[in-house]
């Protein structure tokens, strides 16, 4: 299944290291990355495909919160059809 | 690729503007559930739907968590009880009522409708019977949500059912008397009832229907007002094409949770309700919309053709993002369910009349509305059978869901809670219908020729 991982907050060192690592540890493969930072905020978003992480959709949410409760960022994972069906016809 | 700012732009509709998907309805058919003895068939009653709807609160948390959309409810709509109970033994239908209500906690669902009948032509003795119940069955259970269907536009409409509405919402204010008249927020009174619409109070699972069915209502109305900031001064063309490229982009949503909620519980899918249902959050509210395009309040001149643009424009948008769109579709004005509206109505520029006109142009009718408590029974059925007469001279849905609340009068407000939201007090013409509403019969269907 391909999801996109959104991060956002205020820019610091580390935060693709660390996002990376908790999808990496999810044996989650990242196939795409854009960032972007504006005054200080920092915007990431990525496609990843979560077909080999063995757990339910929801542990991987979960892990990515704490993920983003460790770097003071808000993070979260939405599978991409809801994206693209808003903005795909 | 999907761009960044897509992804932002929909996550900021989520979080900021309340875009959400405002209800998944499961539609349940009760009529194999019949039978002469009453207490068996509430347990089959039970038994049917706990186990139609056993997985649907999951599932939709399941969803609402893979594509970061919120679903504010989920909801269970049932046949109408009227004809399921009628060849039983009971005398009063409550027991039903009580059978739907535990069902309703049981699966975590926060309404279920369908203690309903369908009127508009005559009543059998089961409609007489579900009706009589109608303010027991609603004072005491919390979830069960009724509907009568009084007219239609080939039917007419039954001015004894309408004069019988009249009385059973004054009861069952009176009934529920210590919480401003609550019951009478869980009571539609419908002409030209639609047998898919997944919206409460007015779902139930109609004739037509399958055995189980799927319906999505979605909703939106602060993404539509914050779309629309951006048209500012832009004359209506511009206001139409941008209300409907934002209704379709809600729709898209609706049609794609309907799609894995139905997939999942193996249940077919049947319609999406196109509506802009407000609720008394700020920012998500329809009266809010209709200032956006101009107006310093809902309820200025004005109001009528502004909604009739919006209702229009949520449908052309709406419609294409669908594979099957049904329902109530449209705008909603519930006054006790969006701040706009409750800000109008308290400092008087909304009043009952310009909301029965727009009720002309907008998906459902007069909604929400609490009138003072001593308000006679024969005015509340006057006003049903004016709003009847709207929907079937306009071959449109028309409602009434207006509360009566005991001991409140003009300038008070009722607090239901919730969703529900807060009503202000309206005040309701001094004039006298008495005569008007004791003559009974059935005024015919109106002419479908020599229309103007």
């Amino acid at each position: 299944m391909r999801a996109i991982v959104t991060v956002i907050g205020r820019d610091r060192v580390g935060i693709i290291a660390e996002v990376s690592g908790a999808l990496a540890r999810a044996n989650v493969n990242i196939l795409d990355i854009t960032q972007t930072v504006t005054r200080e905020y920092f915007t990431m978003m990525m496609l990843v495909d979560t077909s080999g992480f063995a757990g339910a959709f929801s542990e991987l949410a979960d892990s990515l919160d704490e993920c983003g409760e460790r770097l003071g960022m808000s993070i979260r994972i939405q599978r991409e059809d809801i994206f693209e069906a808003m903005h795909r016809i | 690729m999907l761009n960044i700012n897509e992804i932002i732009e929909t996550n900021e509709m989520i979080d900021r503007q309340h875009l959400d998907i405002r209800t998944v309805t499961m539609g349940i058919s009760l009529r194999d559930c019949s039978g002469y003895d009453a207490a068996e068939t509430a347990r089959r009653i039970y038994d049917k739907v706990t186990r139609s709807a056993a997985g649907l609160v999951r599932v939709c948390e399941d969803i609402e968590r893979e594509l970061g959309i919120p679903i504010v409810n989920k909801r269970v709509a049932v046949s109408p009880i009227a004809a399921v109970a009628e060849s039983s033994d009971a005398e009063d239908y409550t027991i039903f009522a009580e059978a739907l209500d535990r069902a309703a906690r049981e699966l975590g669902v926060n309404f279920i409708g369908g203690f309903s009948a369908l009127v508009h032509k005559g009543f059998t003795r089961g409609d007489e019977r579900l009706i009589a119940s109608i303010p027991r069955a609603l004072a005491e259970t919390e979830r069960v949500c009724a509907s009568v269907n009084v007219a239609s536009t080939r039917a007419g409409i039954n001015m004894d059912a309408v004069r019988l509405m009249g009385e059973t919402i004054k009861q069952s204010a009176e009934l529920t008397a210590a919480s401003g008249g609550f019951a009478c927020a869980k009571l539609v009174v419908f002409a030209n009832a639609v047998e898919d619409n997944p919206f409460m109070a007015g779902a139930f699972h109609g004739s037509g229907e399958p055995e189980c069915v799927i319906n999505v209502g979605v909703s939106g109305p602060g993404a539509v007002k914050t779309a629309l900031t951006a048209a500012r001064g832009q004359p209506f063309d511009a206001v139409a094409e941008t209300i409907k490229k934002t209704a379709f982009r809600v729709t898209r949503m609706g049609q794609l949770v309907a799609r894995e909620a139905s997939a999942r519980l193996g249940v077919p899918f049947g319609i999406v309700d196109l509506s802009l249902a407000p609720t008394p959050a700020a920012g998500d509210s329809v009266a809010e919309i209709l200032e956006e395009m101009g107006l310093s309040s809902v309820g200025a001149h004005g109001t009528t053709a502004a909604l009739a643009l919006l209702n229009d424009a949520v449908k052309k948008g709406g419609v294409m993002a669908s594979s099957h769109v049904g329902g109530l579709s449209g705008a909603f004005i519930p006054v006790s369910e969006d701040a706009g509206m409750i800000r109008a109505a308290q400092s008087g520029t909304l009043t009952l009349e310009k909301l029965e006109a727009m009720t002309c142009v907008c998906s459902v009718g007069l909604d929400m509305i609490a009138v003072p408590g001593d308000t006679p029974a024969e005015t509340i059925s006057a006003i049903i059978a004016d709003e009847a007469a709207i929907g079937v001279v306009n071959n449109k849905t028309t409602a009434v869901r207006i509360i009566p609340a005991p001991g409140r009068h003009v300038g008070d407000t009722v607090d239901f809670g919730g969703l529900l939201g807060t009503a202000p007090v309206m005040p309701v013409s001094g004039g006298e219908s008495g005569d008007f509403i004791a003559r009974g019969g059935r005024i015919p269907a109106p002419l479908h020729s020599l229309r103007n």
